[in-house]
């Protein structure tokens, strides 16, 4: 499967969002936000809950805009939506109405003019490769929490997106099915080399899948810490007993909770 | 069990195993209770107890039933007048009722000139619309129809709306990324988003339809299963208002039965698991 592997540069600059709601004062969410995502690479931006991770993604996407900064894709100012940027969210977004196989030729049959045979063609590829070939006529209430991740996998790719945004996808998996999935993504990005950006607020998930951490802080937040994560691949779950996995945690925990990280790393 | 020692022990297990789970099925409690019900009822009215002088007994119903009404076409023809006018008024609810709540969820500037009106019809029940509803219809019937259709209506207007309102706002932003139009949207994204609520609005607005065409028989009408029952009370017949009465609920529940299997059709994907 060939991904645009070279493509997928994205540039954050001075990014500044806030949130107006009816009756609530104004929330200031981001300011001065600024982060290069390395083409090919898989980029983790981690931050406590509650941080404006999702709201990032949700600007790098295009469903909202920045009230100040500009976003770059290879170069490209970013404006709205496009399938170039691809993201899976927090919570499952299959439409429950369509089966398996509705869900992934929708992005081919509705942006492109690609004809069915050849969307389900290309889907069908797809889902075999994840595993769900036997289940594309199941509706998405019928799939296990991990199947639909990866049928959501399957229905972004797609559209060969040049960058891939995952906000927290693994949150509410069962710690098996979880690892099955961080193990299962690492084995498509290494195998593609597909431009990522992976959301979490799990440090140890955060470290065995990235080459390289931002970590989101302060209030409104903005991008306070940036680690090169030079674990060796292909990556096993071996390297989460590994000498330079505890530094790079170290280091991360100091980035996340300041002084008081020696107490939190016990 | 083929090869079980229960089966080897008592042959005759198996079969009252049978026939307990088929008990179990029927539920017998409730079985016992019915016929209770119907004992009591007959026994309070034989007895003259206070309140029961003027209640037929069942068994008078059921002789009044098969001897005047099972082959009577004027009772056959209740039945088919109450259900017309519950099936016009509960679709023309729907037909109307769907795509004004569509609107009124989608279209901002629209909900802002029409909502409020809404608001201000939405609590005044459909019985008091009775008069100026025979005032301003031409005929009874079509009054009538009239009155079941505010029955139903604002329950589906109002259910729709929120339902627009509440669609997961990554369902859209999904199929936005992937390009899809605006029609695309609708028709295969928010359609099906508002379908458990219109399957909702059916449900009630059946159960209201059939409570507002009683009354509006019994008010303004010389036909229907609600005249019936109410021409029992003046005509000082009580079987009669009984089987009206037990006329009504069979309907009422062929109705619900109706509905739920053409819900269970709009959403197959709700009935898989």
């Amino acid at each position: 499967m060939n991904v645009n592997g070279l493509k997928g540069e994205l540039v954050a600059t001075k990014l500044r969002k806030w949130y107006h709601r009816k009756g609530h004062a104004p929330v200031h969410v981001l300011e001065d936000c600024s982060f290069r995502i390395e083409p090919g690479k898989l980029t983790v931006v981690m931050g406590t809950s509650g941080c404006g991770k999702s709201t990032l993604a949700y600007l790098l996407c295009g469903f909202l805009n920045p009230d100040g900064g500009e976003i770059r894709l290879d170069g490209q100012l970013v404006r709205g939506v496009s399938p170039d940027r691809m993201m899976v969210f927090q919570e499952t977004a299959l439409w429950p109405w369509m089966t398996v196989l509705e869900n992934v030729v929708f992005g081919p049959l509705a942006g492109s003019n690609m004809s069915r045979e050849t969307a389900t063609q290309k889907a069908m590829e797809l889902l075999v490769k994840f595993g769900l070939g036997e289940f594309k006529d199941k509706y998405p209430g019928q799939l296990s929490g991990g199947m639909k991740r990866r049928a959501e996998l399957a229905q972004a790719l797609i559209n060969s997106p040049k960058v891939m945004i995952l906000d927290e996808p693994f949150r509410g998996l069962d710690v098996m099915t979880r690892e099955l999935m961080q193990e299962y993504y690492i084995k498509l990005y290494e195998e593609t080399g597909l431009t990522t950006l992976f959301i979490t607020s799990e440090l140890e998930e955060a470290i065995f899948l990235a080459d390289r951490i931002l970590i989101m802080g302060g209030s409104p937040s903005r991008m306070v810490k940036e680690l090169e994560v030079d674990l060796p691949h292909p990556r096993t779950f071996d390297v989460l007993a590994s000498e330079r996995y505890l530094e790079i945690k170290k280091e991360a925990l100091e980035a996340l909770y300041g002084e008081n990280a020696e107490q939190v790393c016990i | 069990m083929r090869n079980g020692e229960a089966a080897v022990q008592m042959p005759a297990g198996k079969k009252s195993a049978k026939r307990n789970k088929l008990l179990k099925k029927l539920n017998w409690r409730g079985l016992v209770a019915i016929a209770g019900f119907f004992l009591g009822w007959h026994l309070v009215v034989v007895m003259g107890l206070p309140g029961f002088k003027e209640i037929s007994s069942p068994l008078m119903v059921l002789q009044t039933f098969f001897g005047d009404y099972l082959t009577n076409s004027v009772y056959w023809d209740s039945w088919l007048q109450s259900f017309k006018r519950v099936i016009y008024g509960f679709i023309l609810a729907q037909v109307i009722g769907i795509p004004l709540g569509l609107l009124l969820g989608t279209r901002e500037s629209f909900n802002n000139l029409v909502y409020p009106v809404i608001e201000i019809l939405r609590p005044i029940p459909p019985l008091a619309w009775v008069p100026i509803s025979i005032l301003f219809w031409p005929t009874a019937e079509s009054s009538i129809i009239f009155i079941t259709f505010i029955g139903a209506f604002f329950i589906i207007v109002i259910n729709i709306h929120d339902a627009v309102r509440s669609i997961k706002k990554e369902h859209l932003w999904l199929a936005q990324s992937l390009g899809a139009n605006s029609r695309k949207i609708f028709l295969r994204i928010m359609i099906p988003s508002v379908i458990p609520s219109i399957a909702v609005g059916m449900t009630l607005g059946m159960a209201v339809t059939w409570n507002v065409v009683i009354a509006a028989e019994m008010i303004a009408s010389d036909s229907g299963l609600g005249r019936l029952t109410w021409e029992g009370y003046t005509s000082h017949t009580v079987s009669v208002v009984i089987i009206g009465m037990i006329s009504i609920g069979l309907a009422g529940y062929v109705s619900t039965a109706v509905v739920d299997y053409l819900e269970k059709k709009m959403m197959p994907w709700r009935i898989a698991r």
